[in-house]
């Protein structure tokens, strides 16, 4: 009975880790740029809405929806006015911007918000829960893994049934020829940035609720994320969320099996399969 | 006034220099052949009308208006539409997704739609859902002009449609012809395949290390002058 309550917990924490990792997806499916400042672009997320809590006394939910529009400007900006320009052949530029913004963006928070932990609060719901036969399973885990499945829905439907959709895997595919057809690569790179950022600004909502945040965390978040996109397959968003599953199971059987396990069960899960899958276990062909 | 002209065109791969000065035009419903070896500077030609290269603003005009300055988006929803050398289809995409993106943002209204398009390559109409790079050859070339097609352009720029194919399968796609030029196109078409190229073409231009060294109709040029301007051999 532990081990199956521990699978399903595990599922669930899973849906969060896809989110963490869903737009660090997206965007390396677009354009091949690995962002290493998304972890800390999660954990300024948490803070935004923090701020929006308490400035205009909105439920975290809502200060999210509000947050949103923001962060896909922020997005679309840094995109077109940071990102754009160091893009290209070489992979190293883009590699030291994103991890000098990292390095920024936890300055900048750690001076504004101090050291110390916050939380976000979602009320009842937080200690709300059903139950499943024998398990009692938190409402919120399961809030959240249905957000990773309903954003994973959706990023797919408008990769795969829209006109920029189409847009985006042309350019995935070849830049220069997307271009003789009228598509404008950075431009679309600015607005796969931007969509990337709404779902970071759902995946910052759901860390907020669930753990207590400081300005450090960032870069564990961003090595969960890495670890879902990897293990699932570069670029593919449900591998992303395989991954987060799998991530999230080694860690809560870990857990079960010693506290001390956790985190290093899902690292020892994240070798295991990059043993026996390299190119992780649904490349993006599969999409 | 010419529909396209390019005046004292030159281009640069980096410190390597492509195109030495090409003055051409191109009138409204034309059809001008680009013949020449490899590496004579004839896709480099077409690479750089599309915006691909970068030139002077002033060095190439459409209807006048200069656009060399322009990126190759800006160009194509001018109306100058191009296939690529080697086809280049989106492995991503669907056959018919392929050609949708053709049309990405409506650029201009025009004869071109799906419907049209399947009608000129029938063979494409069963396979519409197919990766577009798992059809043969000959169906990608298909693909790819119909790709271009599907933006309703006034210039067509056809880049060595014949490249790898089977002489059967050319006549095939070269018969395609006439029905491009009646939907209004104005076309430069790039190849090696000369008596191909003579066929459809109104007039013919022969390129030798990014020079244009021969000009006319294909009834004032004889085999023996192509030949000539094709290897850069004094006429006997």
């Amino acid at each position: 009975m532990i081990f199956l309550d521990s699978l399903i917990q595990g599922i669930l924490l899973g849906g969060l880790y896809a989110l963490f990792a869903a737009g660090l997806s997206l965007v390396f499916g677009i354009m091949r740029l690995v962002n290493l400042a998304h972890g800390d672009l999660i954990v300024f997320g948490a803070y935004l809405i923090l701020l929006l809590v308490s400035l205009l006394n909105l439920n975290v939910f809502a200060a999210a929806l509000v947050a949103a529009p923001f962060m896909f400007a922020l997005g679309w900006m840094l995109q077109k006015f940071v990102l754009n320009r160091v893009l290209g052949d070489d992979i190293l530029p883009p590699l030291l911007v994103t991890f000098g913004l990292s390095i920024v963006i936890q300055n900048v928070l750690l001076e504004t918000w101090s050291a110390d932990s916050k939380r976000l609060s979602a009320g009842t719901l937080e200690t709300a829960s059903l139950a499943i036969g024998p398990i009692n399973v938190g409402i919120m885990p399961l809030l959240i893994f249905v957000s990773a499945i309903v954003v994973i829905l959706v990023l797919n439907q408008i990769i795969y049934r829209t006109s920029l959709g189409r847009a985006f895997r042309a350019t995935s595919d070849d830049p220069v020829t997307a271009s003789l057809m009228g598509v404008k690569p950075k431009n679309i790179f600015s607005v796969a940035t931007g969509l990337a950022m709404i779902v970071v600004i759902i995946a910052a909502l759901y860390l907020g609720v669930r753990s207590n945040f400081d300005p450090s965390i960032g870069p564990a978040r961003l090595i969960y994320a890495f670890e879902a996109v990897i293990i699932g397959g570069l670029g593919s968003l449900w591998g992303t969320l395989l991954g987060g599953i799998i991530i999230g199971v080694a860690q809560t059987i870990g857990a079960t099996i010693n506290p001390e396990w956790q985190i290093l069960s899902g690292h020892i899960a994240f070798l295991l399969v990059l043993l026996v899958r390299p190119r992780g276990l649904l490349p993006r062909a599969f999409d | 006034m010419a529909l396209l002209e390019t005046r004292d065109l030159t281009a640069f791969y980096g410190n390597f220099q492509a195109l030495f000065g090409i003055n051409l035009t191109l009138s409204e419903g034309e059809t001008l052949a680009i013949i020449g070896a490899n590496g004579a500077g004839k896709s480099s030609l077409l690479r750089t009308i599309s915006g691909v290269l970068k030139s002077p603003a002033e060095s190439i005009l459409l209807e006048g208006m200069p656009i060399g300055h322009l990126d190759a988006d800006e160009i194509t929803s001018l109306g100058i539409a191009m296939i690529p050398e080697g086809r280049r289809l989106f492995p991503s995409l669907s056959v018919e997704e392929n050609l949708e993106i053709g049309a990405y943002g409506n650029k201009q209204a025009g004869y071109w739609n799906l419907n049209n398009v399947y009608d000129l390559f029938p063979a494409l109409t069963k396979k519409r859902n197919q990766p577009g790079t798992s059809l043969s050859g000959g169906e990608q070339q298909m693909v790819a002009m119909g790709r271009a097609l599907m933006s309703n352009p006034r210039v067509l720029l056809c880049d060595e449609i014949s490249l790898g194919l089977a002489p059967v399968v050319i006549k095939n796609l070269y018969e395609a012809f006439p029905e491009i030029k009646n939907s209004g196109a104005s076309l430069i078409i790039v190849e090696q395949d000369i008596v191909q190229a003579m066929k459809v073409s109104d007039r013919v231009c022969c390129m030798m290390e990014g020079n244009i060294t021969l000009s006319g109709t294909p009834d004032e040029l004889s085999m023996d002058m192509i030949h000539a301007a094709y290897f850069g051999e004094e006429q006997s």
